[in-house]
């Protein structure tokens, strides 16, 4: 069954091998991902201000070309777009009367929006579709002794309407990373913000925040974090250069995409091109485990 | 003289009556307006002729070239006679096609918020809009064959919302696309080479000292072979 998937802009730079790696493994679980055609950015944010309609557009515009393409639902994999999507959606269609101007300013599309395709992250389709079990089966390289933890951030989990999984308590993560072979801990700060956006203009705030998490993380036993998200993954990972340098205690720590571990559990190789993109070289762990 | 049916339009304001069947570069023309800038070639190949315009009844700005517009009764027509744009200075043999060189130029286009404005207004009928976000992704070859048909006429800039200077980022992901993207192509290496040796100087040198006329003359005269 293939499942098509909307991409977003950052995993197609700096995020490729979130992509690559989902494609792999997904490919290794018969369920190909089909990038959807003539998507544009999810809009990045999901804008809370209701008279700013114009910053919704961009969300419905990617929803209203997968209802033309005859797509029922679209499977994301960047947090960020998939709670940006969902929020825009529900948000134009609550409203008749934005529904309408936002139909009207459309006029080009080949179709007025109807809101009918459904939205969904792919670890929610993992459990749902597959099931953490039967995901067990098709791991063909444990990822034995890896001790590693979920992170789970705001976008996944809040607003409650929109979390994939418990908002206060979810699993999702850690089940994935025990149907893997892993050994999952979760830990205090996993539900924290990392401090999103404010690394562009308070850059300092999300350095601390980097410290605080990945030793909370640590002293709950894990050796490595697992995200969904291109800003949570620069934030914890490429922020390190300036944690090791305004905290001397500080050990760097990999921090992977959930799908770069699903992809070698189910058979496929690390590519080198992947390490580049990361700022902690996750090989040494990988290879510590034999995995690599 | 046979007698053409008339309309009424409206040209920075003033009501004239001119042709049903002229454009609108013809009906500032009819209506005795001298162009000095703001039209080129009239063959809607140049791009200087940028207008806005609405039509009676319809609430759409509607933008186009001037050249190739056809007038409607009681239209109310702008000429823009120059577009002011942002176009940062580089060194192709500098650069990298990649998404870091994109975000260094043109900052902006990460202000795009896919309201397909741009896309409405372009002339040429080309997908604005998709270029400007395949350059945030970084896939500059997919911009560049999406903007290829762009004529600089400015209008997408003009109604941008976020202030996008489109048609200029486009050139950048051409010339990156064809110099980093592209398979060599023999043939133009072929004809630098040639040009370089001097093969065409004396033949430049003939129509660079013949008068206007057998110029002209010559011109119309060319031949123009397409190689398959
Ligand atoms: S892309 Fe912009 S500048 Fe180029 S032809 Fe279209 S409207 Fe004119
Ligand atoms: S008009 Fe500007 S903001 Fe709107 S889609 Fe075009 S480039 Fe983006
Ligand atoms: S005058 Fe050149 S395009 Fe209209």
């Amino acid at each position: 069954m293939q499942l098509p998937y909307y991409p977003g802009c950052t995993l197609k730079n700096h995020a490729k091998h979130f992509e690559d790696s989902a494609i792999a493994a997904m490919e290794r679980l018969d369920m190909p991902l089909v990038e959807m055609e003539d998507w544009v950015c999810c809009g990045t944010v999901f804008s809370m201000s209701s008279d700013d309609l114009m910053l919704q557009v961009a969300s419905i515009r990617n929803l209203v070309r997968a209802e033309h393409q005859n797509l029922s639902e679209l499977i994301v994999l960047c947090s960020m777009c998939y709670n940006t999507l969902r929020r825009a959606s529900d948000f134009i269609l609550s409203d008749p009367e934005n529904l309408d101007k936002v139909r009207k300013f459309m006029y080009l599309e080949e179709k007025p929006f109807d809101g009918t395709v459904e939205i969904l992250h792919l670890l929610s389709v993992l459990r749902d579709r597959i099931g953490w079990e039967e995901l067990g089966r098709k791991v063909v390289r444990p990822l034995a002794n890896l001790k590693v933890g979920g992170y789970y951030g705001c976008l996944l989990v809040r607003p409650e309407k929109y979390a994939i999984d418990d908002f206060e308590a979810p699993t999702i993560i850690e089940d994935l990373l025990g149907a893997l072979g892993a050994t999952a801990s979760p830990y205090p700060y996993r539900l924290e913000c990392c401090g999103a956006y404010q690394t562009v203009t308070n850059k300092d705030v999300t350095v601390q925040r980097t410290y605080e998490l990945l030793n909370s993380a640590r002293n709950a036993g894990c050796e490595a974090i697992v995200t969904s998200c291109p800003l949570c993954a620069f934030n914890l990972d490429q922020r390190q250069r300036e944690t090791i340098e305004q905290f001397p205690d500080f050990d760097p720590m990999p921090v992977f995409y959930f799908t770069e571990l699903m992809a070698l559990a189910f058979g496929a190789n690390w590519d080198p091109e992947w390490t580049k993109l990361h700022f902690v070289n996750p090989e040494p762990i990988l290879r510590d485990k034999g995995l690599i | 003289m046979k007698n053409v049916p008339m309309v009424t339009v409206y040209i920075m304001g003033d009501a004239y009556k001119v042709p049903n069947d002229c454009t609108i570069v013809g009906a500032m023309e009819y209506a005795g307006l001298q162009l000095t800038t703001g039209v080129g070639c009239r063959e809607g190949f140049c791009g200087a002729c940028a207008t806005l315009y609405r039509e009676k009844g319809d609430y759409k700005l509607q933008s186009g070239l001037a050249c190739q517009t056809v007038v409607t009764d009681g239209m109310y027509i702008a000429q823009i006679p120059f577009v002011p744009a942002e176009k940062p200075l580089y060194r192709l043999e500098e650069l990298k096609p990649t998404v870091d060189t994109i975000k260094e130029f043109y900052p902006i286009l990460f202000c795009c918020v896919a309201c397909n404005t741009c896309t409405k207004s372009c002339p040429q009928d080309i997908q604005v809009m998709d270029y400007v976000q395949a350059l945030i992704r970084g896939d500059i070859k997919r911009a560049a064959e999406l903007s290829f048909d762009c004529i600089r006429c400015g209008l997408c800039a003009l109604r941008c919302p976020a202030e996008i200077v489109q048609y200029n980022a486009a050139i950048l992901a051409r010339r990156l696309t064809g110099k980093y993207l592209l398979p060599e192509s023999p043939d133009l290496v072929a004809r630098v080479k040639e040009v370089r040796e001097g093969k065409y100087g004396a033949e430049l040198d003939e129509l660079v000292k013949m008068d206007e006329k057998t110029l002209s003359k010559r011109y119309y005269a060319r031949e123009i072979k397409i190689e398959p």
